[in-house]
């Protein structure tokens, strides 16, 4: 008979495998999901993971769009180690987009050095700004940060849709909500020739490693992961709580403006209604599956942005809706959360022999 | 009820043969039998460790044994529940009450109670029973609002309602004072001779020797002796209890230097609603002494020491001085720069990280010692003074990159005893030492708190254990609902006027001054700490 | 009373507004009694909205849609039932990804049924009460479900106050472990409270999709999940408490729609940020006080428990 028994030490080798697992689960289902829909499983395999990948375009694709996953869960994961939970990078993503393409719609045609610079600064103010206002009513009046960030998230959205509506729609847009172009100038240059990768990219990466310096190296760091840990023991060494709160939210809605800056001045190349299909929440999961650390989450990112592709491949190619790709992270998630159980707890096999044992002795008293 | 004939006549109730129990990383019972008849107030006793707790679960059916079997009333029984184990008229009163706080008496009771009751005859049935055993409650009172020892009460009616036939106490008299003891002994008395059996479990062998019929010594996992406890001394059951006699610590009598702490009528109200609040408590304590605060737990302890570490600031700055300067608005890691250290009562969870290694736990309070420079940390000066720390005070663990919560709890105490010790303190704070302690890392403790006294350190001991505070204190004072008692030269009293104290009688000083005797008398006679049970100490390997 | 004057359409309005956030508030209410956070409202609801569209449309029947969302909401709470309660995982992490997952596969199955309109529920025509002048059109003419879930209402605070399986929850809500070393079943009475949430908050999202706007749009609640779980910090998790904040809530929604069409100069936009902005300005009001969260708050909430072996 099988137990569930608690480990003495969380298990290393079950940390790093149960991402694994959970990829292997979630493809494994997909097949499934495949089957019932009537598709060709093999066929959709393929078309949803293999064929994007086949052309550099597509790899350059994969890059791209794993830029704002990177810059988004790398922020966040800093706060979930610390236990803040940052549930609305969508909203910060929308402000650092609002704020850098602000600031290239009022420098409009000019060729300054310094516009693209200032757009990026301007993308991580933004982002910053809008995650301090969750970060001060924690502190302040112990609101909890899930539900203020989402709910900031709406109204960033509804804010952005106003200003692509109104003040800010494009005389010659043929009254379409968007903004006038960005001059090419205010546009990230291109990393990789004939994709549209661009140094996001690079951005994210950089992000990545000063993110790992941070938390092996720093002493600021470490106080932000005993207080993830046991809060408790934060308190008691003097670690000042509310500034990790304040710590993890404006690097996270940094990161997460540079994120919208970088949609919006790159591949969008405009501000609009929708400029993200919620790479904010997707990169909750790809903190998740990155196991909060750096390389894993750069991994995580390079994965979510495979569904992202696999979704509307299977869009174009299978008449599939492209709602599948949600579907595909959801799960992803979930068999991550169980898998994870076998980091702290292990399957013991009860010894059918010693009850019988147990019973004999019993019977021989009677 | 009548009385039933002489116990020695009757058969065994209760017989365990052979239980043994293994978790992932001790055996905590290897082999133990035991047995109990109607009537007989049995001890179990054993230091802390010794698998006493354990053989109650599985008594009890929050457990199974491995290997084993249980006789009751000459039958053969797997006991599958707590459900199962009340069924059958088994009760057991837990160290760690099972209290819903938000709750009254009678819903806790009718939580308990497997049948449903009416409320008003359940009300009825809890003054009565009561009533009868010398421990009225009020069933409408929520517990919250109760002090400790009122819980314990309704704990102990909770059983008595099911009329058991064997009643399991486990470690009972902490929570009480001196006073409170006697008339649980004597509900526990009366309750024999109608012919329940007892298993009283323990480490305190003067109590033992007052109340038990017989005794059986656990020592590690496994039975060293059975007893008769009053033919027996406290030596002769220490023998049997840790396999050796009870060291001494002794105190050589030294003069104090300067203060190093005071607190001159500091009052704290606090947030939360089921806490204490600290009314007007003044103390010194001085370079070279040991002050000990004695007190149930629940009366002020935990934001006593929240005010003194700094996890609570204080309003006005001047009530509390360390060094001679105002602290009040220090936090805990500005205090310590003062040269203020602290051993919390919480081992996992505050004063160590548990996945954290014990090298990463040197950090938690040592980051000016070397160990930190502009921001980055020093890996090597880390892992050196956990070296260190392991070495010094012979904490057995795997190396320094042992996880804490690999460690058992006396070694883990030993390690945050240690670390507090070689940040070279000139205050230190120590909150419970020795709970949940096995017998020799207890030892090494208080001699490590000793030696610091001798190196002129001012400490400050807030424990339960009235024993260890008379063994290591100079000076002694209670802590009752949030008020403070004068501190006296333990030569200047007793374990009655403490105990007495304890329940609230005592006449707080004006001033700051601690070293002027009080007298003992006035204030409210009966006055009971209205106080809360403190959150449920982690669980030891 | 002058028949131009939008006060009776603003209440009547107000009520539908509310009910879908009463049915979703009231079963987190009992969930988190239980200690258990769902963060997996929004998606829970978003999948009955969808089941709950797709049955009517399919039998015609609203009661068929409601009983389905109500399975739906059901199936997608055992979910994280399962992960949660029996797998140990963090219950934060585990209502994010429900949620997310609702959204996806609300969309993925929802995605023919755009744009598909069905008949609505109708008002409820009782024999006097519905023809009583001005009461009648107030009160007593509204559809089954509003009526349905005053009943709710009652039902949730007599089981929360009076009953005795109530007092057993609250009780594990406080503290899991003594009420296991107690000897109640405490994954059993959390699993059947994730179950209650799981089939109010499938109702709540059909009541939207059936009812509200007889319709299937993708991503049709905006956040009404979301602002259940306020509700609930709201009320402090008291039941009644937790309906007059969804009425409040109902009538702010109701009163930015009335004023963006009254042509107030007001971008609509800015309007419809009102009740996510409420939202957060009542969950400031209600927790800056931390004695308020302290003695209401079900103490283990969020917490694993694990019977130890």
């Amino acid at each position: 008979m099988l137990k569930l028994e608690r480990r003495p030490a969380p298990s290393p080798v079950m940390r790093i495998a149960s991402p694994l697992f959970a990829a292997v689960a979630m493809l494994l289902t997909g097949i499934v999901i495949f089957t019932v829909l009537g598709k060709n499983p093999e066929q959709a395999f393929y078309v949803f993971f293999i064929k994007p990948l086949q052309t550099m375009y597509g790899v350059g694709e994969l890059l791209l769009k794993a830029t704002p996953l990177l810059l988004c869960a790398l922020g966040l994961a800093l706060g979930f180690r610390s236990n803040v939970w940052n549930i609305g990078a969508e909203g910060q993503l929308t402000m650092g987009a609002i704020a850098g393409g602000g600031v290239a719609l009022w420098l409009g045609d000019s060729s300054a050095a310094w516009g693209l610079p200032l757009m990026l600064v301007a993308g991580a103010l933004g982002g910053m700004a809008w995650a301090a206002v969750p970060a001060y009513l924690r502190n302040r009046f112990n609101t909890s940060e899930i539900l203020v960030t989402l709910m900031l998230v709406y109204i960033a959205q509804l804010l952005l849709s106003y200003l692509v509506h109104g003040p800010w729609r494009d005389p010659q847009g043929f009254n379409f909500p968007q903004s006038k172009t960005f001059s090419d100038a205010h546009l990230i240059p291109i990393l990789i020739e004939g994709t549209r990768t661009n140094w996001g990219f690079i951005l994210g990466l950089l992000l990545a490693l000063a993110s790992w310096l941070f938390s092996s190296k720093t002493y600021a760091g470490y106080r932000m992961q005993v207080a993830g840990l046991a809060p408790a023991a934060a308190a008691y060494a003097g670690f000042s709580n509310k500034r990790n709160v304040w710590i993890a939210l404006l690097i996270s809605g940094a990161s997460a403006g540079v994120a919208g800056l970088c949609e919006v001045a790159g591949p969008i190349g405009q501000l609009q209604a929708q400029i993200s299909p919620g790479y904010g929440f997707a990169a909750i999961i790809v903190a998740w599956i990155g196991r909060l650390h750096p390389v894993g989450i750069v991994l995580g990112s390079l994965l979510m942005s495979l569904l992202y592709l696999g979704g509307e491949s299977a869009q174009m190619q299978m008449a599939l809706p492209s709602a599948i790709t949600g579907l595909f992270q959801g799960l992803l998630l979930f068999y991550l959360l169980a898998a994870d159980l076998f980091i702290s707890f292990r399957l013991k096999n009860v010894s059918v022999a010693r009850q019988s044992a147990a019973v004999a002795i019993i019977k021989e008293a009677a | 009820m009548d009385l039933l004939p002489a116990s020695s006549d009757l058969p065994p109730r209760l017989v365990l043969t052979g239980i043994s129990k293994r978790y992932p990383s001790v055996v905590a019972n290897d082999g133990v039998s035991l047995s109990v008849r109607p009537g007989e107030i049995h001890a179990l006793l054993g230091e802390n460790g010794a698998g006493k707790s354990t053989l109650m679960k599985i008594v009890y059916g929050v457990t199974k044994p491995d290997e084993g079997t249980i006789l009751w009333e000459g039958r053969y029984q797997t006991i599958a529940s707590p459900a199962q184990a009340r069924r059958m008229g088994i009760g057991m009163v837990f160290q760690h009450f099972s209290l819903f706080e938000t709750l009254t008496v009678a819903e806790n009771i009718a939580l308990a109670l497997d049948v449903q009751m009416a409320k008003p005859l359940l009300a009825a049935r809890i003054v009565e029973v009561s009533e009868k055993y010398g421990l009225p409650i009020d069933p409408q009172r929520l517990i919250h609002s109760m002090s400790v020892g009122e819980r314990q009460r309704v704990e102990i009616v909770r059983c008595l309602l099911q009329q058991p036939k064997l009643l399991i106490m486990d470690e009972p008299t902490s929570v009480l004072t001196p006073q409170a003891v006697q008339t649980l002994f004597a509900t526990l008395r009366q309750l024999a001779a109608e012919g329940c059996s007892i298993l009283y479990i323990s480490h305190k062998l003067d109590e033992i020797r007052a109340l038990c019929d017989s005794a059986t010594v656990l020592r590690g996992g496994r039975v060293s002796g059975s007893a008769i406890p009053r033919n027996e001394t406290n030596d002769s059951l220490a023998r049997m209890m840790i396999g050796g006699e009870l060291a001494e610590c002794r105190l050589e009598p030294q003069a104090a230097g300067e203060t190093r702490l005071s607190l001159d009528k500091l009052s704290l109200a606090t947030i939360d609603p089921f806490g204490t609040t600290l009314k007007a408590i003044s103390l010194a304590v001085k370079s070279g002494e040991i002050l000990g605060v004695a007190g149930v737990s629940g009366n002020g302890q935990k934001e006593l020491l929240a005010a003194l570490s700094g996890e609570s600031l204080s309003s006005h700055g001047p009530m509390i001085e360390l060094m001679g300067q105002p602290a009040g608005q220090l936090n805990p890691a500005q205090r310590r720069q003062l040269g203020l250290t602290f051993v919390p009562e919480e081992r996992l969870g505050r004063g160590a990280v548990p996945a954290m290694s014990l090298a990463q736990n040197a950090l938690l309070t040592g980051a000016r010692h070397g160990m930190v420079s502009k921001g980055v940390m020093r890996q090597a000066a880390i892992r050196q003074f956990a070296t260190d720390v392991i070495s010094r005070f012979g904490v057995k663990c795997g190396d320094e990159q042992s996880a804490a919560s690999s460690l058992s709890g006396g070694n883990l105490q030993k390690f945050i005893v240690g670390r507090e010790t070689m940040l070279n303190p000139k205050m230190m704070i120590v909150a419970q030492p020795t709970w949940g302690v096995d017998v020799g890392a207890a030892q090494l403790i208080r001699q490590a708190l000793i030696d610091l006294r001798k190196q002129g350190v001012a400490l400050l001991v807030i424990s339960e254990e009235l024993d260890e505070l008379f063994t290591i204190s100079d000076r002694i004072c209670v802590l009752a609902d949030g008020r403070l008692s004068p501190a006296v030269r333990l030569a200047d009293t007793s374990i009655e006027q403490i105990g007495n104290w304890m329940s609230g009688n005592f006449d707080a000083l004006p001033s700051a001054d601690a070293d002027a005797v009080a007298d003992s008398s006035g204030g409210d006679p009966g006055h009971h700490p209205t106080s809360i049970k403190q959150e449920s100490h982690l669980a030891q390997a | 009373m002058n028949p131009a004057s939008p006060i009776l359409p603003i209440i009547t309005s107000t009520v539908v507004a509310a009910t879908p956030l009463i049915y979703a508030a009231l079963g987190e209410t009992v969930v988190e009694k239980a200690g258990v956070l769902n963060l997996g409202i929004e998606g829970m609801m978003l999948v009955g909205a969808v089941a709950g569209f797709a049955a009517a449309l399919a039998t015609g029947s609203a009661t068929v849609g409601f009983a389905a969302a109500a399975a739906a909401g059901v199936a997608m709470s055992l979910i994280f039932a399962f992960l949660t309660l029996s797998m140990q995982a963090n219950q934060v992490a585990t209502g994010l990804a429900l949620t997310l997952f609702g959204i996806g596969l609300s969309a993925f199955v929802g995605h023919s049924l755009a744009g598909t309109p069905i008949q609505g529920l109708q008002g409820v025509e009782i024999p006097l009460l519905s023809q009583l002048p001005l009461l009648g059109k107030l009160l007593f003419h509204y559809d089954i479900m509003v009526y349905l879930s005053l009943v709710l209402l009652l039902a949730v605070y007599w089981f929360l106050s009076k009953s005795h399986t109530g007092l057993k929850m609250r009780a594990v809500g406080e503290s899991p472990t003594v009420a296991h070393a107690i000897g109640h079943p405490v994954i059993l009475i959390r699993y059947l409270a994730v179950m209650f949430g799981g089939a109010t908050a499938g109702v709540a999202g059909a009541y939207l999709s059936i009812v509200q706007t007889p319709m299937w749009v993708e991503g049709m609640t905006a956040g009404k999940g979301w602002i259940a779980l306020a509700l609930v910090v709201f009320g402090t998790w008291k039941p009644l408490r937790v309906v007059c904040g969804a009425y409040l809530f109902g009538g702010v929604t109701v009163l930015q729609l009335y004023a963006q069409g009254f042509g107030l100069g007001v971008p609509s936009e800015l309007l419809s940020m009102l009740p996510y902005a409420a939202t957060v300005v009542v969950l400031v009001i209600i927790c800056r006080d931390p004695k308020t969260i302290l003695l209401n708050q079900p103490v283990s909430l969020g917490r694993s428990f694990h019977p130890d072996a």
